[in-house]
């Protein structure tokens, strides 16, 4: 199916005229546990025009990866459960693909930098061994002598700054640091560039300077070769440097969704200011305390806002009923009932 | 006046990875540290940064006893800690504690949370009333009584590193080594367990040894900081100086590159240096300073000669050859 013929239609209308590549509808995946249902994703909507970066934030266990697991239909089935929603990839929807087309996703559509390094890596195979098998499946059948396969393999470990990529070949994951084992994670995502590439937490354990050449090889890739980026991560500063659009989660829930500009200079969820005010400034001044309690149980979410338990502002509505979103602007949209008035 | 509890002085510490040559004889050594000089003082956050690999765990590991070091040598409150070839005494052990970078792997598995935390109280302090201690331990980082009958897996990455928390509080320490303690955490609980420990310091007097790579974070939490690079610190100084008037070209270059969020920051930042050029690797350190490859002010001596630190104010020590190399 041909991308051009998709013109985004998504309920926020954004930049409308960039064709879709990825639209989640009102998606909702549930484990089931001994003692009950976790009810995690609760009506999920999201959307990836292609070249677009698109940041997704939120606390731990609100569900991130949980979605991105879903779009490539890698979820444990069981526990997990899809009781409802749509993924379109293209056009087409991934939870109703029969294998051959989910496969030909997997390995030519969709690539995904995983959160553990250390569990994504097999301990008792070498870098080398690890990274050249995914250059002989990203080949296809074409045959490349083992020199030219090596060869290939060092390419993504120089641009992601590994130093001395040939000891990197031959170590074992025990022997690289924390921050190493990350970047050659991305590398092997890097080895076969699609048209989407998930990065959950990419990143993470290094210094800003190598965070940094990461962040503009991933914005190369969006330049170049038009790849669509996924954004995954804690550290907000890197969402507001790198994307064009950000999706705040909370429990499930999309809860807030604006151009990353306008989110960072208004955000307007009372989740996301709290997640704002807790991040370290340079200018100094203390660290803010954090939003107060926790992430909800999923066997027994809170009804109407997720949220409410934990925010100041909640009324009577907040209990009883989801917020939808809100319109308050082109480029931003958010569900909390304070705004049912407009902004 | 502030007395010294921690003092590096020259510490090296190399692997040896392999062989090499046709006899495969020729070790190859990692410099995971080489030649470090530090103190920290009584009561203090001593902050140490600095980029993946540049060897901030193996300072860590090797103040806790975990390695020995190749040459140099630590002391506690004037104590050698690798006197002779004898472990460490337990009366020493118990004043040095750690909190590892990554919750999940540091915690056994097939041990619940009361099994967890009353190892330590076993070895270190035999007397006590276990339980009741174990629910104080629970307390102090916030922490439900009940918590001791889960297992870790069942917790929350922020709740495992309380966990950890207690669990190097369990010795009554007074020197804490903080390793990432809170990277792999959202900024909500993040922001819970900096201020767990900043009120822990208070109240019990400790001081930390603090490595983070983040340091809009370190700006808030240290008083002194110290950068290290390929092995080497290249600065040291107090907190709020060093973010109003850093000296070494890397330093100017990690703060140039500080993801933030929002304008009032960005004016704070220099202007942006762009990394460049290969990362050197600790098995085959460049001569002379070993950041001149990716430096933007690099002159000729630069591959020459390895500068040395000179203080270039007071309280502010700079390594580079910008600055009066005596
Ligand atoms: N296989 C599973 N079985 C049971 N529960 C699961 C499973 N996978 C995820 N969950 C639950 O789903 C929730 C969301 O988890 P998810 O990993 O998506 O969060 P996240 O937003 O990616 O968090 P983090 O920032 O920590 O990575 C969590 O409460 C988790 O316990
Ligand atoms: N046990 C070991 N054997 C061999 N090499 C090692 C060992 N431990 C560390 N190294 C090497 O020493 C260097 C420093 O590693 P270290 O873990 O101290 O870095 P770090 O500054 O803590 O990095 P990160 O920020 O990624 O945690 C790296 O090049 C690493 O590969
Ligand atoms: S909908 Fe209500 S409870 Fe939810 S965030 Fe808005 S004000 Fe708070
Ligand atoms: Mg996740
Ligand atoms: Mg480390």
């Amino acid at each position: 199916m041909n991308t051009a013929t998709l013109q985004a239609q998504d309920s926020a209308g954004l930049s409308a005229g960039t064709p879709l590549l990825l639209e989640i509808k009102d998606l909702y995946v549930h484990f089931d546990v001994y003692g009950g249902t976790l009810k995690v994703l609760d009506g999920v909507n999201f959307t990836v025009r292609s070249g677009e970066k698109v940041g997704l934030v939120g606390e731990t266990g609100c569900g991130k990866t949980t979605t991105m697991k879903a779009i490539l239909r890698i979820l444990p089935m069981p526990p997990a459960r899809i009781p409802g929603g749509e993924i379109y990839f293209k056009g087409q929807d991934i939870l109703k693909m029969g294998e051959a087309d989910l496969r030909r996703v997997r390995s030519e559509g969709i690539s995904m930098i995983f959160q553990d390094p250390t569990a994504a890596l097999n301990p008792v195979f070498t870098i080398g061994q690890q990274l050249e098998a995914v250059v002989k499946y990203s080949l296809e059948g074409k045959k490349l002598s083992r020199r030219e396969i090596r060869e290939r393999a060092i390419i993504p470990l120089r641009e992601v700054a590994l130093p001395d990529p040939e000891r990197m070949l031959d170590s074992y994951p025990i022997q690289l640091s924390g921050g190493m084992r990350q970047r050659v994670c991305i590398a092997m995502a890097l080895v076969a560039s699609r048209e989407l590439l998930i990065a959950d937490e990419p990143g993470t354990s290094l210094d800003v300077t190598i965070q940094d050449q990461i962040l503009r090889l991933l914005h190369r890739l969006v330049e170049e070769k038009n790849v669509s980026v996924i954004l995954i991560t804690h550290t907000l500063g890197v969402v507001r440097e790198t994307t064009d659009r950000v999706y705040v989660m909370y429990a499930g829930n999309m809860v807030e969704a604006a151009d990353t500009r306008e989110l960072f200079a208004r955000p307007m969820h009372p989740y996301t200011r709290g997640l704002m005010d807790a991040v370290p400034r340079l200018t100094g001044g203390g660290i803010a305390g954090g939003i107060r309690g926790r992430i909800p149980d999923y066997l027994d979410p809170p009804p109407g806002c997720r949220f409410h338990p934990r925010c100041d502002h909640a009324m009577d509505i907040c209990r009883q009923e989801k917020p939808p979103f809100y319109r308050l602007s082109d480029n931003h949209e958010v569900a909390c009932f304070l705004y049912r008035d407009g902004g | 006046m502030t007395t010294d509890i921690l003092t590096v002085t020259n510490l090296k510490k190399y692997f040896v990875i392999g062989h090499s040559g046709i006899l495969k004889r020729k070790p190859i050594t990692v410099k995971a540290v080489d030649g470090v000089s530090f103190t920290v003082k009584e009561g203090e956050t001593f902050g140490l940064v600095g980029e993946s690999g540049s060897g901030k765990s193996t300072v860590a590991y090797t103040t806790i006893g975990m390695y020995r070091p190749t040459a140099g040598n630590i002391s506690f409150r004037g104590q050698n800690l690798f006197e002779g070839n004898r472990t460490r005494p337990l009366a020493l052990k118990k004043e040095i504690q750690i909190v590892f970078q990554d919750p999940g792997s540091s915690l056994n598995p097939r041990r619940n949370i009361r099994q967890i935390l009353e190892l330590p109280l076993r070895i270190h302090r035999p007397g006590d009333n276990r339980l009741e201690e174990i629910v104080r331990l629970l307390e102090m980082v916030e922490l439900p009584p009940d918590y001791m009958h889960k297992y870790p897996q069942m917790l929350g990455g922020g709740e495992k590193q309380m966990v950890a928390i207690a669990r190097a509080l369990a010795t009554e320490p007074s020197f804490i080594i903080l390793d990432e303690p809170t990277s792999a955490l959202d900024v909500s609980i993040q922001a819970k367990i900096i201020n767990l420990l900043i009120r822990l310091q208070d109240e019990f007097h400790l001081s930390y040894l603090f490595i983070t790579h983040d340091l809009s974070l370190m700006r808030n939490v240290a008083s002194r900081v110290a950068i290290m690079y390929l092995g080497k610190i290249c600065e040291v100084a107090e907190a709020a100086e060093f973010f109003r008037n850093p000296y070494h070209p890397y330093t100017q270059m990690l703060l140039s590159a500080i993801p933030v969020v929002s304008e009032e920051e960005e004016k704070l930042k220099p202007k942006k240096i762009i990394s460049t050029g290969e990362i050197p690797s600790p098995v085959n350190i460049p001569s002379g300073c070993s950041f001149h490859l990716r430096c933007p002010k690099k002159m000729d001596i630069c591959s020459e000669v390895d500068p040395v630190m000179v203080e270039v104010e007071e309280g502010h020590t700079v390594r580079c050859h910008l600055y009066g190399q005596p």
